[in-house]
């Protein structure tokens, strides 16, 4: 199939240059394709769909009488990144984790970033996600954001931008393991001699991060991943997870404190558990502590918790770091932990509760993109050029009322790789998500996922709203 | 293993084979309905009895027709007991067991529920029961021949298959019980053909019309029953059940031969016991009905304590209490 038809449209694309010509990394890639009749190219995107259909790699519709589940839509071209480029990235990365874990560490005890005014301290303690629970605790080792995804996009220049901190559930992990198991199968020969760097020790890598938490007494901790249930649209994930790492699947349900430890109910009685990879929200881990009416959490594990006789990640308390206006000073944050520049920088973002920002905002409803403070998924967010006058008058309403809550970024003329739409290949808005494990030592999965917008033109990759994924190469070789 | 877990697996289990059984239930009423003139094939009521659950049948139909009888049985969501309500409840609980059982399991399981919700919008169920049930009963076969040769036989298989068998020894208590009921007071009927097509339409039902033909050779009410309840060999007799169930509870308390561990391998094993040394003049002598009704009220019992031991484990007062 050839790409002569195909116009990058003054975007930047991931695969090919403004000339037209791949870029690094990518000329193996694209002369295969090229090699390849449409007939072929498309039966290989089906064959690999049945492949992930087969695979169960599902998620659960909400709404949907049926429970059915459906696949997570994906795109069988790669996005290339080459093995220079993710050097940066890696690095930019691992600075700005062990920086916001540090804030998170000075947060709930010493608080000193906040007596040196590097951030407002009215705004921290307001934030929706601030646990008054965790103030003068520290969890083992001192870390508390041991799994994040960090969501990156490229503008027009090709710079890398990091637009949002995952700190708390995030999810789509399992989507990058299996994507990668599909497209081995598919572009052997290419993926072979492109050098792409490997994540299936993902599952491995995560499994020694938690075992790390252990309490020190314990020399074979037992291990549990902690999920919401079978109708939670990342069940999948957790159950995979918990799979791979061969530890139990647990609910809330399952657990129980009794004598100051958490237990499971198994069949031949209690058992302890020593270390849960919980993927409940912090609202809902504990109705003693948190919300009093989540019925999905364990009475009791927040102080088993507090007492270090289980170890929780991610740490509750860690989406302070991710609260979206606060992370409007994260550049701020990295130079204060490291003292270095940020290697990754921030998108431009105003402060609707800084007078001089928000009035800016309110006059330039149009071109921005708004973002709630701890909405995700794509929700309680206007895009400016988007959207019709109704929205954009009932955001200008919402921020005028709360305006710590309420933060505005110019749009991004995100990046686009070439993506197989009705049958021919077109450029498509793509993002990434990486993932980075906190526990010995910071560790960056190469890649991670790519998420593209399948609508032409539209700039939300969200899987709840459109969304799709590509597999993501960092390749080494051959140049 | 979680408790959770073996719940759920042991539950979908039973679900599935009731599920199954409901099936059974109505194609003996079909079998008789080919092979009996018209008034006396129009028995749709003790299908109701056989269930327990009159009052909720009349709350919604106002007569025993065969169309409303099937309907209730087969299709009403409303009923818990449904083959379309029991296929769901199997559904969710291997839902959350998934990376338990094995992946054919799933799929076989997930086709059934999708293939007898599309019976019911297409017509084929109404048009040809014949064929629905059989279908339906073929669809548990396939389910038991996976659950056997495709889940390795460990603490978790146990479960399901004590679930299985507990189920299917109580359903084939009430067929039993019902049909003996029904049969036997038309004194008149008795040695007469119509009889023996009743009672062959019973075993039919259970799929045992072959094998207690081997056994048995001529058809009579007594060998019938004698059939279900005490064949030691024969899939679908009580006893085989219930030596099948009381062997996986064993593996799962871990008890030597001769010992038992918890009250429901005793209360189960004592039954067992009964029912290998009885023979059936003696259980027609103590009368069927009674018999039939204190075992399933044994097994009920047997039903409680494995739930209150290995689903419910240790009732544990709060922290809070605890410090109190």
């Amino acid at each position: 199939m050839d790409f002569s038809t195909y116009q990058t449209e003054g975007f930047y694309d991931e695969l090919f240059d403004e000339n037209n010509h791949p870029r690094s990394g990518a000329d193996l890639l694209i002369q295969k394709i090229k090699s390849l009749d449409r007939e072929s190219l498309l039966t290989k995107q089906q064959a690999a769909e049945t492949m992930l259909l087969q695979l169960g790699i599902t998620f659960a519709v909400y709404g949907n009488e049926e429970g059915a589940e459906k696949i997570f839509p994906f795109d069988v071209l790669p996005r290339i990144v080459d093995g220079s480029e993710w050097t940066q990235i890696e690095a930019g990365l691992k600075q700005r984790i062990f920086a916001l874990n540090a804030f998170i560490e000075d947060i709930y005890n010493k608080r000193q970033i906040l007596q040196d005014r590097i951030l407002p301290e009215e705004l921290v303690l307001s934030s929706k996600t601030y646990r008054q629970e965790c103030v003068g605790f520290s969890p083992p080792h001192k870390i508390w954001c041991h799994v994040t995804g960090t969501d990156l996009i490229r503008d027009r220049d090709g710079k890398f931008y990091v637009l949002e901190d995952n700190l708390r559930c995030p999810s789509g992990v399992s989507y990058v393991l299996e994507n990668r198991q599909v497209l081995k199968r598919t572009f052997p020969q290419v993926f072979e001699a492109s050098k792409v760097r490997a994540v299936d020790d993902y599952p491995n890598r995560l499994l020694e991060t938690l075992e790390y938490l252990a309490p020190q007494n314990v020399s074979s901790p037992r291990i549990g991943v902690l999920t919401p249930g079978i109708y939670n649209s990342a069940y999948f994930e957790h159950s995979y997870l918990a799979r791979q790492m061969g530890v139990e699947l647990v609910e809330g349900q399952d657990l129980v404190v009794h004598n100051g430890f958490v237990h499971m109910r198994t069949t031949k009685g209690l058992q302890r558990i020593d270390v849960l990879y919980r993927r409940l929200d912090d609202d809902f881990i504990d109705p003693l502590t948190f919300r009093p009416d989540s019925m999905l959490g364990v009475p009791g594990l927040m102080d088993a918790y507090k007492k270090g006789r289980i170890a929780m990640a991610n740490a509750p308390g860690t989406g302070i770091a991710d609260d979206k206006v606060i992370y409007a000073y994260v550049p701020e944050i990295i130079k204060y932990y490291t003292g270095e520049e940020p290697i990754l920088p921030n998108v431009p973002t105003y402060i609707c509760s800084d007078p001089e920002d928000r009035s800016y905002v309110l006059d330039n409803l149009d071109k921005l993109v708004v973002k709630a403070a701890n909405e995700s998924g794509g929700y309680g967010m206007l895009i400016g050029p988007h959207a019709t006058r109704e929205e954009r008058a009932r955001f200008a309403v919402l921020i005028q009322e709360n305006p710590r809550n309420y933060m505005a970024q110019p749009t991004i003329a995100l990046s686009r790789a070439p993506t197989i739409a009705d049958g021919a290949i077109v450029g498509r808005h793509v993002d990434l998500r990486p993932y980075i494990l906190y526990g010995k030592d910071i560790h960056v999965l190469p890649g991670g996922l790519t998420r593209v917008a399948l609508r032409k033109g539209s700039l939300v990759v969200n899987s709840s709203q459109g969304g799709g994924s590509k597999d993501t190469w960092v390749v080494d070789g051959p140049q | 293993m979680l408790s959770r877990v073996a719940n759920s697996v042991y539950w979908m289990c039973r679900y599935i084979e009731r599920a199954e059984n409901v099936a059974r239930f109505i194609s003996v009423n079909l079998n008789l309905l080919l092979d009996l003139p018209l008034e006396e094939g129009h028995q749709w009521q003790p299908l109701i009895a056989i269930t327990g659950d009159r009052e909720q049948f009349d709350q919604k139909y106002a007569s025993c027709t065969q169309e409303h009888v099937i309907k209730f049985l087969t299709f009403d969501k409303d009923y818990p007991n449904s083959i379309i309500s029991c296929l769901q409840s199997a559904r969710e609980n291997a839902r959350s067991v998934q990376e338990i059982i094995s992946s054919e399991m799933w799929e076989q399981l997930n086709r059934f529920y999708i293939e007898v919700k599309e019976a019911e919008n297409s017509g084929f169920a109404q048009n040809e029961p014949h064929k629905f049930f059989q279908m339906i009963k073929m669809r548990g076969h396939m389910f038991t021949g996976l659950l056997y040769s495709t889940m390795s036989h460990g603490e978790a298989w146990h479960f399901a298959r004590m679930g299985l068998m507990l189920e299917r020894a109580d359903k084939i208590s009430r067929i039993l019980d019902v049909k003996y009921f029904m049969l036997l007071p038309s004194a008149e009927y008795v040695g007469a053909p119509y009889d023996n097509i009743q009672w062959a339409a019973v075993l039919k039902s259970v799929s045992g019309h072959d094998m207690y033909r081997k056994r048995f050779h001529r058809i009579t009410p007594t060998q019938v029953v004698e059939f279900l309840l005490l064949d030691s060999e024969f899939p679908r007799s009580i006893r085989h059940c219930l030596s099948k169930a009381l062997s996986s509870l064993r593996k799962i308390s871990g008890s030597l031969q001769g010992t038992s561990r918890n009250r429901a391998e005793k209360i189960l094993g004592r039954l067992q016991a009964d029912l290998d040394y009885t023979d059936i003049e003696e259980v027609l002598g103590f009368g069927l009905h009674e018999y039939l009704d204190s075992l399933q009220a044994r097994l009920n019992l047997v039903a409680e304590e494995i739930s209150s031991i290995f689903f419910r484990p240790v009732p544990v007062e709060t922290e809070l209490s605890a410090q109190q």
